[in-house]
């Protein structure tokens, strides 16, 4: 039945730490609601906003490190990650 | 309106929740699947990593269908855009004449999309199409199949006759949303025409406005069979758009990996851009 | 006065553009093959109803556009029955991932239907859809769904919530409150869903070409038929790209009154 989705480790790994990021930001929000407020983006924006910007630039800095350089996505992984927490902090 | 907090109205919205992710997500995540692996057939497939997304990034055939698409894109908005706001000034503002010229110049949305491809590819034809024999007649060479310049802008003229009725029947709602007192109130200052329009008329047409962009640009930006129909992406490849590229990448040459890594970043390029017109949208509603 | 008559110019210019091209296909429907090749006329010199006559007759031609028909209204009707729980649960409630979730139902009406193609096609294979009306109609809530959501929302946020109150303290039941008092209230509104439904649904080609085969062809599909060995044959095109606007034309004289703030999703 769910063959023709060749499913394999790593895609099933990425799904599940989506999920899980998706299920904490719900429990935490549903423990202490959150607030717009202003941080240095020029939006006013939620914890959730900032989570979904946050990864949709680590989407765009991994394909960015693939398209101009041959660095290990390892590097870039570090780098979006970082770059969420510090949105996740002060954006 | 105040909205009430309410976490029991997720029932509400379930149904809508789970058809649209059977529909989106299960795509969504064998597309993520396909995009890294080698599918030689069901079951036998050889893990990649990100070697189609190299692959595609470098490609130059894509990179000129994505150039292609945004110089398409902008043209149908600096065309339709002003184009629209105009005709919409021009209705007549209510009664029979104002919903006949309604019905009118909704016509060409009413119909499928392969038949607008069908329409124009008679329309222009230089031997039995109005338009093309009329331009052939004026004494210009004109063959939209053979010249690269002609098919552009027959693809162009396609797609403003298709869709600057859409720009115009939403300025038009925007319109006649302004309240009678602000025109008397600008005639008793002896606002010129203009700037009744620059200060009264545009600003009330921002929100409709940013709406109206955003369904053109999304919708030009997934434009695929009136451009197959009308001239099956030639001559050349020279109105190939991004979904026929991908869609003969991925049906026609049954290329799976390479179309699906090409599918997430054609994705990811309508994610961020459908995100900042929300952002605008839902500003520009929290403004009013 | 000069400048009314100055806009009447304009628009009657406009339309007049804008229904050449239709004009052209409905002239051309009428004429003989032989006619359309000879030469160009302005309006059939041998007028014939043949061509029609060829798809009102042939089952492989009419039944593309009841198969369309079929499909479209059972979108319609899911799409409906869906959406309008939905939407008032947006325009009324806040709740947990509200803004999220509805950014994330419009990013699927702006996804491109070919980013999704091959995985429509297995999906609905393996779960023995592939070739059914019901296969396409559900592929096409992929975008109705959201845009019927965001269109209801914007019109039921026009509605004043006392009128909610006011039925609870009545003794409505929710279920009755909404279908009984409701509803009515933006019957304007849902016809224009419906409308917009509709209209997406019935001008779409991608997917439905793409999820059937036979049995579900969509008559888009069939047009392609008319090339043939000898050519094309421009009359039967011609006809059958006729036939295919009038639903659209039928459907939009109901909503006239309402479709340009639909066209503006509600938001005016």
């Amino acid at each position: 039945m769910i063959a023709w989705m060749n499913w394999t480790p790593t895609v099933v790994v990425f799904f599940v730490v989506i999920a899980m990021i998706l299920a904490v930001m719900t429990v935490y929000e549903i423990v202490s609601p959150c607030t717009e407020r202003k941080g240095f983006l020029p939006i006013e924006t939620t914890r959730g906003d900032r989570l979904f910007i946050g990864l949709l630039s680590a989407a765009y800095i991994n394909l960015t490190f693939l398209a101009v350089s041959d660095i290990t996505l390892w590097v870039a992984l570090a780098v979006s990650v970082a770059w969420l927490l510090v949105l996740l902090r002060w954006g | 309106m105040e909205k009430i907090p309410n976490n029991r109205a997720w029932w509400l919205v379930l149904p809508v929740f789970l058809l649209v992710a059977f529909s989106a997500l299960i795509p969504l995540m064998t597309v993520v699947n396909y995009s890294v692996q080698d599918i030689f057939g069901p079951g036998q497939a050889y893990y990649v990593g990100t070697e189609w997304f190299k692959e595609v990034l470098a490609d130059e055939r894509l990179q000129d269908s994505l150039i292609r698409q945004f110089v398409f894109s902008g043209f149908v908005l600096l065309i339709q855009i002003p184009l629209g706001i105009g005709v919409a000034l021009m209705m007549p503002k209510s009664g029979v004449k104002g919903s006949l010229c309604l019905i009118l110049i909704a016509i060409p949305l009413l119909i499928p999309w392969n038949v607008v491809g069908t329409i124009w590819q008679i329309f222009a034809r230089g031997d039995i199409g109005l338009f093309g024999w009329g331009i052939n007649q004026l004494g210009i060479d004109y063959n939209y199949t053979g010249d690269t310049l002609d098919a552009w802008l027959t693809v162009l003229l396609m797609d403003v006759w298709h869709w600057t009725p859409l720009v115009a029947l939403l300025c038009y709602s925007g319109l006649r949303a302004i309240p009678e007192a602000f025109y008397q109130a600008a005639e008793i200052d002896r606002a010129s025409k203009w700037a009744v329009f620059r200060y009264i008329q545009l600003p009330r047409l921002k929100s409709v406005l940013i709406i109206a962009v955003l369904l053109r640009f999304m919708d030009s930006f997934m434009i695929y069979i009136e451009p197959f129909v009308l001239t099956g992406g030639g001559p050349g490849s020279s109105t190939t758009f991004l979904s026929q590229t991908l869609t003969t990448m991925a049906i026609g040459q049954f290329d799976l990996g390479r179309a699906a890594a090409f599918s997430l970043i054609y994705f990811l390029i309508v994610l961020l851009i459908s995100w900042l017109f929300f952002t605008a949208i839902t500003h520009a509603d929290k403004e009013k | 006065m000069r400048q009314t008559r100055a806009k009447n110019v304009g628009i009657t210019l406009f339309i007049l553009l804008l229904l050449t091209p239709v004009y052209w296909l409905l002239n051309m429907s009428f004429k003989t093959n032989q006619e359309i090749l000879g030469g160009l006329t302005l309006w059939p010199q041998t007028f014939t109803f043949d061509n029609y006559a060829v798809i009102f007759t042939d089952p492989s031609w009419y039944n593309g556009y009841l198969n369309s028909m079929l499909y479209v209204s059972i979108n319609v009707v899911i799409t409906l029955s869906v959406a309008l729980p939905a939407a008032y649960a947006f325009s009324r409630y806040k709740f947990l991932g509200d803004k999220h979730l509805f950014f994330w139902l419009l990013s699927n009406r702006m996804a491109p239907p070919a980013v999704f193609l091959l995985p429509f096609f297995q999906l609905y294979s393996s779960i023995g859809l592939f070739d059914t009306h019901i296969a396409v109609a559900l592929a096409h809530c992929l975008f109705n769904v959201p845009l019927a959501v965001w269109i209801l929302e914007g019109f039921m946020k026009g509605v004043p919530r006392e009128y909610d109150e006011m039925a609870y303290i009545d003794g409505y039941s929710f279920p009755r409150f909404f279908i009984k008092v409701f509803l009515p209230m933006i019957r304007s509104g849902i016809g224009v869903t419906a409308f917009f439904a509709f209209m997406f649904s019935w001008v779409e080609l991608l997917l439905a070409r793409t999820l059937t085969s036979v049995d579900a062809q969509p008559i888009g599909a069939i047009m392609t038929r008319t090339i043939g060995a000898s050519g094309i044959d421009w009359g039967v095109l011609a006809a059958a790209g006729v036939l295919t606007i009038i639903p659209g034309l039928l459907v939009i004289w109901f909503v006239r009154n309402h479709v340009a703030k639909g066209f503006a999703l509600g938001r005016v």
